[in-house]
């Protein structure tokens, strides 16, 4: 025992010493990456059980932030019922949009192809220029809905769009697909241009028909590698929605009717300093994001069955 | 050419199998009607930019130009010439950040990626794991303790509190891993033979062989800094990016809606030409992007 004990220490400081080139070229990304990602996660996931306002040393109160964000924080349940609705909405539908206008270019000429790539990942892109929207959704008769809906007869007077509940969130819903169309997007292009011409032709051969079986049978299992990529990427921005929130519906927004987790956080951290509260909400947004991830990996494993 | 053949040659039809003509047209057709939804409002952006004021104030409201000017830039370099801090000045400071942030990235993230993609070394799985896992968590979870950090270390209020952090995005390892795999051993091998250290068959040979990722990991990190406003670590008027001087604008109201129109063309455009130049390198990458099960 004593002997196996020595030998595994031996043996682990060897492969040490021969790898320490390779820890040196990580090191200066791994520094950083830990500094400012990885220990803040550890850091505030600790907070959440504190109670900790920056001036006053934090104090320890259990799970005492969490039973007050779900039992006594009426509008952490709106922001929480909104970036739900914004998750199964903009995630599922972007993600497949994603795909199928993948699919769809791909069979393009190279040509065309090169346009309606950038046609469709230029918006997420192009900065903050989501706040052509405010123009196009703008309250007066000058808001090019209103201009449009006035025409054609509609409506007489304008609509205030993004200060009325009712359509505040369903315009942020519409921006957000505008915008989400990015990285996952040019990975499915990508995937699909590298699938195996042999394995349609066999396919073809052992009874394939028509292009849905070929899509479910052939073309999406091939890129399951890249589907599994997308989903992480579009699942965290469905659920981290906010800028677009407060770009189009303010902070806060009317009756917190387009209010997130984002927003809800930001509110308690960079406004209130109730930086143990905020981080409760922080844990909770990042337990989210990895069981819904963890749910949709387990969902992509079934495809082509 | 007929309708239905140029349709084929567009979708490369004739070589293709399982393909209807009729489908073809229908899902041509849906790309068409999502394509302008995405595109109309990136136009309607480049023509607001070079109108004159009595036509952004027209109703109904007009999609294009009628008599494009030039009006609205001079207006910008005016207004900005007369501004306190000199525009220069936000120029420079959001150069600084994003080309700083954006070589240094593409360095690092190289440097670090070249090992986890052809060795294995105790600690490189666990390693690997947390840079997967943190592609999960958007950077709003971490903003506070950042903020902590950094005034810890008396960040707050200098560029290096936006440059620093940005040099470690896990995508951009991610993606370069990725595509580092594909370099065959036997090169590494050959040079190992002739004598090369790691650092220089990392410099001289990995490093050459990975420019179309370089590219990709400059498109992504690109347009996040130069979009960035400082955030809430920068507080001084001189040390503003571009971005933020350019939104405070936008924000000026009805007077200023035509310099507004201009500052929107100028944000979009720098990223998009990026893009179109290096479309097809970041492609080349994105195939190698995928995650296994």
């Amino acid at each position: 025992m004593q002997a196996r004990h020595v030998g595994w220490w031996t043996l682990l400081k060897r492969d040490l010493y021969l790898s320490r080139h390779y820890y040196i070229l990580m090191a200066p990304f791994m520094l950083i990456f830990f500094m400012f990602t990885v220990i803040p996660v550890g850091i505030s996931l600790g907070l959440s059980f504190f109670h900790f306002n920056m001036l006053e040393l934090p104090r320890f109160i259990g799970w005492q932030n969490y039973s007050r964000l779900f039992l006594n924080d009426d509008v952490f349940l709106i922001a929480l019922k909104n970036t739900l609705l914004f998750a199964v909405i903009t995630g599922p539908v972007s993600y497949i949009a994603c795909f199928l206008f993948a699919w769809i270019i791909n069979e393009l000429s190279p040509k065309v192809r090169a346009v309606m790539t950038l046609v469709f990942y230029a918006p997420s892109i192009s900065g903050n220029v989501f706040f052509i929207w405010l123009i196009i959704f703008s309250g007066d008769s000058y808001g090019y809905m209103n201009g449009f809906l006035m025409r054609l007869g509609i409506i007489l007077e304008p609509v205030q769009w993004l200060s009325n509940e009712k359509y505040v969130l369903a315009i942020v819903i519409i921006v957000q697909l505008w915008l989400s169309l990015g990285t996952s997007f040019l990975a499915f292009i990508a995937g699909l241009q590298t699938i195996d011409r042999s394995l349609v032709e066999a396919g073809t051969v052992d009874g394939i028909k028509n292009r849905w079986q070929e899509l479910w049978f052939i073309t999406l299992p091939s890129m399951r590698p890249q589907l599994m990529f997308g989903a992480v990427m579009q699942i965290t921005a469905s659920f981290a929605v906010a800028e677009i929130s407060i770009a189009l519906a303010g902070f806060p927004s009317v009756n917190y009717a387009a209010h997130t987790v984002v927003t809800h956080l930001m509110d308690f951290g960079t406004i209130r300093f109730e930086m143990g509260y905020a981080s409760a909400i922080a844990t909770v947004l990042f337990a989210l994001m990895l069981g819904t991830n963890v749910l949709t990996q387990k969902m992509l494993r079934k495809i082509g069955e | 050419m007929t309708m239905t053949s140029k349709v084929r040659a567009i979708f490369g039809m004739p070589k293709k199998l399982n393909r209807s003509f009729t489908v073809s047209l229908m899902l041509f057709a849906l790309l068409a009607l999502f394509g302008s939804f995405m595109v109309l409002p990136l136009i309607y952006a480049v023509n607001n930019a070079f109108k004159p004021l009595d036509e952004l104030f027209i109703f109904p409201p007009r999609f294009w130009v009628n008599n494009p000017t030039t009006e609205n830039f001079a207006d910008l370099i005016n207004l900005m010439g007369n501004s306190w801090v000199p525009l220069s000045r936000y120029i420079a400071n959001t150069l600084l950040i994003t080309l700083v942030g954006t070589a240094g990235h593409i360095l690092l993230a190289s440097a670090a990626a070249y090992p986890l993609a052809k060795y294995r070394f105790p600690g490189s799985k666990v390693l690997f794991t947390i840079v997967i896992l943190s592609l999960m968590f958007s950077p709003h979870v971490t903003a506070i303790p950042n903020y902590m950090v950094m005034s810890w270390l008396g960040w707050i209020n200098t560029h290096t509190s936006i440059i620093v952090p940005s040099l470690a995005f896990s995508l951009g390892l991610f993606l370069m891993k990725q595509f580092m795999e594909q370099i065959p051993d036997a090169l590494l091998e050959a040079a190992k033979i002739d004598g090369a250290n790691e650092y220089r068959i990392f410099w001289s040979i990995v490093m050459p062989n990975v420019k179309p990722a370089w590219l990709t990991l400059m498109i992504l990190q690109f347009p996040a800094l130069w979009g960035t406003d400082g955030g809430s670590f920068i507080y001084s008027e001189n040390l503003k990016t571009l971005h933020y001087a350019l939104s405070q604008i936008v924000q000026g109201g009805i007077a200023r809606a035509g310099v507004g129109a201009a500052v929107a063309l100028l944000l979009m455009i720098v990223p998009i030409t990026l893009f179109i130049i290096s479309q097809s390198s970041v492609m080349q990458t994105m195939a190698t992007s995928g995650m296994k099960d």
